[in-house]
């Protein structure tokens, strides 16, 4: 008998769609991957909707509703692993700038009739409501990571995504640093791996997109910032952007914004 | 004997985000369509207040993964008309050349991978591939030619960094675009072919008298620039947006459908714009439509399929066009000097026209924001269609009438991420 293939599930909870885009922008790969793999559950891709449980499923997205707290602990129990792809999935995304607010406010200021809105008032990462196997970053996450995800898994290893610093990537492209040349902030130091550095590499600095990185040194980083000319107020935004609700970019955020507001 | 029935799409697929769909058949007369959007809500317009003018390019590309270039474009160009600053000249060309990337990334996802599989009775691109393996083998490699320009200009194909007020970070020299150059030549042979294939294949018998909203350009097919026409008479500026349009929040959806006082619905996207500007389709994008048997007028959305082909192809020549004159600008972007204004613009995304306002104060921060994407405009048109769809064919057998009603949804290439800042099937026949 033929080996059976493994079943791949992608799910969606709020998001923007890009990080599961990713898998259908590898034009190279997606017909060999489809060969080896089930594409059991990916609505955005087809109509076909095959029974779980899955052996790998990869979830894009944010818990924000009621409904879809529910939805990710029955899609947790129908997957052998889970992993979350993105910002959104892993630490709630840009939608968790709400979490810093009144959500009731924010209803107001988008539809004229909040009634018929149901949400949480806050947007959180996969990994607070169920076990989550491997969190891979970014907004978006980046395809070739993507890809080395779902053959480690299918093939029983660990994912090979190096830990590092966006710093560490800048080095190893040999991308002159933005903030000693021109002065230019970047929250490089801090970033999580996996982009490949490529906003030094066009002359800007990065803005965090693939999240905090282990142990950050935020605060150094923070007053490496000042130093070049950066107020509280902008290093505060820089770091509640995409990955706001990422445990260390909410404190160094947090804490200069009490600076910004004690000197005001 | 009157019959009563359902019909019910929970999940609708292939389409970008969540939504559902549930039509109610009574007595033979179709007594209810609803589109509804219960993507959840991610509130931007709420939390770009407070944030820095600079931010607001990166910031809404997060509405949408598959256009995050409009965004981005309408964004920068709301900005620039709230700062009084004109763009023009290669960084103008470099704009048009993204969005270029952007619509043939686009466009090339929905006709292979979106719309494709329902008129060759697939329910994907991967089975659809089993038989027709060439025809997804070359909508692969026209998307990846796509998001290759995007790449080259935006650093990456999903969210690019490169784009900001005033124009770019970093602006490419001439010799980067070698490579490209020679994979557009022959994406745009390849996208002729393209436009021959989609023009063959069957048609529902289906048309609608719409009012086609899109930009008119006053000698260009539109990109970032333009009047907000109407085949019924519409002209007026971006600015004027507000005064002519109005979003209605429906309690079925969480996106806001947006209608045109006083008049109702109305389309935007690749069939609006085409039926309002073929004249300023390239020669070789008129020649060949004619040379497939269309006229200037097209008004069966499931043809929208040879049309999204023919802009594609148009964005291939276009984006030729561009790299030939190019020379590297000066400077990367202009200066800009925030002040206490507010801005609008109005882009062509792949999907139809996106219209972004923002005010600004002095310093440059966000007080209040406003965003009108393509698949809130076209809801209700989308509702307007299913209705007489479904009325004119009352009798399919259920199976068959869901598929065609998904079809008609998928014609207009719905992005739900979109329309929350939008799609699942019910048919209820009792
Ligand atoms: S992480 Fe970023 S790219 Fe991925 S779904 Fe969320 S907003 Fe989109
Ligand atoms: S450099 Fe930073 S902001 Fe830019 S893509 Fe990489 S992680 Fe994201």
């Amino acid at each position: 008998m033929a080996k059976r293939k493994p079943k791949l599930a992608v799910w969606k909870f709020a998001s923007c769609d890009g990080c599961q885009l990713s898998l259908l922008d590898c034009e190279d790969e997606l017909m060999a991957v489809a060969d080896t793999v089930e594409i059991a559950n990916f609505l955005e891709a087809s109509r076909r909707v095959t029974k779980g449980p899955y052996d790998l499923s990869l979830v894009e997205g944010s818990i924000t509703t009621p409904h879809d707290a529910e939805r990710i602990r029955q899609v947790r129990r129908l997957s052998k692993y889970l992993v979350t792809i993105g910002a959104c999935a892993t630490s709630g995304g840009i939608q968790a700038l709400r979490n810093f607010k009144d959500v009731k406010d924010f209803i107001r200021i988008v539809y004229a009739t909040p009634d018929y809105i149901s949400t949480l008032d806050k947007s959180t990462a996969i990994s607070e409501h169920v076990k989550v196997d491997f969190e891979l970053r970014g907004c978006p996450i980046n395809k070739r990571q993507l890809l080395e995800v779902i053959s480690a898994f299918l093939g029983g290893r660990r994912p090979n995504t190096p830990a590092h610093s966006v710093c560490v990537e800048c080095k190893l492209r040999g991308t002159v640093c933005v903030m000693v040349a021109h002065g230019t902030p970047c929250l490089g130091p801090v970033t999580h791996a996996g982009c490949g550095a490529i906003c030094p590499a066009y002359a800007r600095g990065c803005y965090g997109c693939f999240g905090p990185m282990e142990t950050p040194n935020t605060a150094s980083l923070s007053d490496w910032l000042i130093g070049l000319g950066a107020s509280e107020g902008e290093i505060a935004r820089t770091f509640h952007g995409f990955n706001a609700w990422a445990d260390e970019f909410r404190q160094a955020g947090d804490l200069n914004e009490k600076k910004q507001d004690d000197q005001s | 004997m009157k019959k009563s029935k359902t019909i019910k799409v929970d999940y609708l697929a292939r389409v970008e985000g969540e939504g559902a769909l549930y039509v109610r058949i009574k007595g033979g007369v179709v007594e209810d369509v609803k589109l509804k959007i219960f993507e959840p809500p991610r509130f931007f317009e709420a939390f770009l207040r407070g944030r820095h003018y600079d931010e607001v390019p990166d910031i809404t590309a997060r509405i949408c993964g598959i256009c995050p270039i409009a965004y981005q474009m309408s964004a920068v160009h709301a900005m620039e008309d709230a700062f009084e600053v004109k763009v023009e000249g290669q960084l103008r060309a470099l704009r048009r050349l993204i969005y270029c990337g952007e619509w043939i990334e686009s466009h090339a996802l929905h006709i292979f991978m979106l719309h494709a599989p329902d008129f060759l009775g697939y329910e994907d691109a991967i089975q659809m591939a089993k038989d027709h393996r060439e025809i997804v083998e070359r909508g692969l490699r026209l998307k990846k030619t796509g998001n290759q320009i995007v790449s080259l200009l935006g650093g990456r194909e999903i969210h690019p960094i490169n784009v900001r007020v005033g124009g770019f970070y970093k602006v490419p020299d001439k010799r980067d675009f070698i490579d490209l150059r020679e994979k557009l030549e022959r994406g745009r042979d390849e996208a002729i072919e393209n436009v021959r294939w989609a023009a063959r294949l069957s048609f529902p018998d289906f048309e609608h008298d719409y009012e086609f909203v899109a930009l008119r350009h006053a000698d260009e097919y539109p990109f970032n620039e333009g009047q907000i026409v109407s085949n019924k008479g519409l002209e007026i500026s971006a600015r004027a947006f507000d005064e002519h349009f109005i979003e209605e929040h429906v309690s079925h959806s969480n996106a806001l459908h947006c209608v045109l006082k006083g008049r109702g619905a109305y389309l935007v996207g690749p069939l609006a714009r085409y039926n309002l500007n073929f004249d300023r389709l390239s020669p070789l994008a008129q020649e060949t439509a004619r040379e497939v048997g269309l006229t200037e007028v097209c008004r069966n959305p499931f043809q929208s399929i040879i049309i999204r082909s023919l802009e594609m192809l148009y964005a291939f020549d276009e984006a030729l066009r561009i790299i030939d004159q190019y020379e590297k600008p000066d400077s990367p972007s202009l200066e800009i000097q925030p002040r206490a204004a507010t801005g609008y613009a109005c882009t062509e995304a792949p999907r139809g026209m996106l219209y972004h306002r923002y005010r600004v104060d002095d310093g440059g921060i966000i007080l209040d924001a406003g965003i009108v994407p393509p698949t809130s405009q076209n809801q209700k048109t989308i509702e307007g269609d299913l209705r007489q769809f479904v009325t004119g064919r009352i009798e399919m057998p259920a199976d068959q009438l869901t598929l065609q009603c998904e079809q008609t949804i998928r014609n207009y290439d719905p992005c739900i991420s979109c329309a929350t800042h939008f799609l699942k099937l019910h048919l209820e026949r009792e």
